[in-house]
């Protein structure tokens, strides 16, 4: 059982590195127009084809989900960093704190996340710098929710009692009965936020809402491909979007089997 | 030199009282049993006595003095329910031995197997994991034991040993204990008197 999750751990992992391998290896001279070359069906010399200004679509491809890889670790961490602040906040410094807290997590997570990044993003005037903070600032709500309530359990679970009767101190309780329960979590929790980061950028970039249209972006890939669907060039679409696909699965995969192998309940495979 | 409670009493957050001016005195080396009917306090009674919840008024003295609020604690609570009083990402051996080192003698007392030490929690059956937390709390520095319905869930056979062991300590250390129990037949044939909560609170 265990092995079968960590064959799917490395595979994930295998999957996300090569965008990354292969958009340091490819020359970005596949990212200038070569007009003798355009609209070329995927064969052996370009693997993707070639789009309307001659570029090679397989380094547009890499170096674009490199990209999306690279904003979506940004957003993911500060993500991650602002849930665990609010989570500690909220369980640990009384209720008023917890209150005002929860009701800033009902309020983020009631408006659609979507609306939200188009709003944050066009207020911080587009661009990396905008997609990152309009990631950042909206996809901590459910994390800093699941630590708030993970914290609250913990500190009235008889073990944690227990061990303070046992004359341990709140530091000595706080890392070795608290923190590798937490820590998985976080981690896990981290890692599920990424393939919701990349595919928002996407999705903000595809908008016109994001990253800037000379960036090899998969969203501006995807947004520009449509125009040409209608001419028959399928590959334009096909192949971003089919990879954009794999490694947002590849995250989902990574971090469902990192959950299943530290999940208490099935410590014992 | 005795655990004392002194006029207790926990209100409940709707402002109803679960009971109200309690006195209790549990001497060195007394074995006093409470019994009484679910959901009437016993429980709440014993957090109180063991330090880990406050009651809403009264208090408790131990050798004349306040509960510490560190340290190891003198009184010690042994729950119903061993699964939720032990880390599940935690080996057997190291619950064990989170307060202090059990010796040989009470492994042996108790039938504790080294062999599960190696193990998860989740691999240990309710009575093992019971044998390892009685263990766990027996520290030379516990100077009274809460028993809250401590061995209601084994066997009648496992129950009379770990009865027969802990009467053992309690006998030679000068341990007070209270036992919380449904069982009266246990409580008049190990304690020195029974206390009856319901009639004590009406």
């Amino acid at each position: 059982m265990k092995r079968s999750y960590l064959l799917t751990i490395i595979s994930a992992s295998v999957l996300l590195v090569v965008p990354l391998l292969l958009a340091a290896l490819l020359s970005s001279k596949g990212l200038l127009s070569q007009l003798d070359a355009r609209n070329l069906s995927p064969s052996w010399n370009h693997l993707f084809g070639t789009d309307w200004l001659g570029r090679d679509m397989l380094t547009r491809t890499m170096k674009g989900l490199a990209l999306s890889i690279g904003v979506g670790t940004a957003a993911s961490i500060s993500s991650a960093i602002i849930a665990c602040i609010l989570g500690l906040i909220a369980a640990t410094l009384g209720k008023t704190a917890d209150r005002i807290i929860t009701w800033l997590i009902d309020c983020f997570l009631s408006v659609p996340h979507l609306v939200l990044l188009i709003l944050i993003a066009f207020a911080a005037g587009g661009g990396m710098k905008g997609v990152i903070l309009a990631l950042a600032l909206t996809h901590w709500p459910s994390l800093a929710r699941l630590l708030r309530a993970e914290i609250l359990a913990m500190k009235v679970a008889p073990y944690v009692i227990i061990s303070k009767q046992l004359g341990k101190s709140s530091w000595w309780i706080a890392t070795r009965h608290m923190l590798p329960h937490l820590l998985p979590q976080f981690i896990v929790g981290a890692l599920l936020m990424f393939p919701h980061a990349i595919l928002h950028e996407a999705a903000l970039t595809f908008l016109g809402m994001g990253l800037s249209p000379h960036q090899p972006a998969i969203g501006i890939i995807l947004s520009e491909s449509m125009k040409y669907i209608s001419a028959g060039m399928w590959w334009l679409a096909v192949f971003p979007g089919l990879c954009l696909f794999i490694v947002v699965r590849a995250f989902d995969m990574l971090a469902r089997s990192l959950y299943s192998i530290i999940d208490p309940s099935r410590a014992r495979q | 030199m005795k655990l004392e409670a002194i006029g207790i009493g926990k209100q409940l957050p709707d402002k109803s009282w679960l009971f109200r001016s309690i006195d209790l005195s549990i001497r060195q080396g007394e074995i006093v049993g409470l019994q009484g009917a679910s959901g009437s306090g016993k429980s709440s009674l014993c957090r109180i006595l063991a330090g880990m919840d406050s009651p809403t008024e009264g208090e408790v003295r131990i050798n004349g003095h306040l509960l510490p609020k560190r340290g190891y604690h003198p009184v010690q609570l042994v729950y119903q329910h061993p699964e939720h009083a032990v880390n599940p990402r935690w080996k057997v051996g190291a619950i064990l031995n989170e307060g202090w080192q059990p010796d040989d003698e009470l492994l042996d007392a108790l039938h504790i197997d080294r062999s599960w030490f190696n193990r998860w929690p989740s691999e240990l059956s309710g009575g093992q994991l019971q044998r390892i937390c009685i263990a766990r709390s027996l520290s030379p520095h516990t100077s009274y034991l809460l028993a809250d319905e401590m061995t209601t869930m084994l066997d009648a056979i496992t129950q009379a040993q770990i009865w027969k062991t802990a009467l053992q300590i309690a006998e030679r250390r000068k341990m007070g204990m209270l036992v919380v129990s449904h069982d009266r037949a246990l409580l008049h044939k190990v304690c020195d008197r029974v206390i009856d909560f319901h009639a004590w609170t009406v």
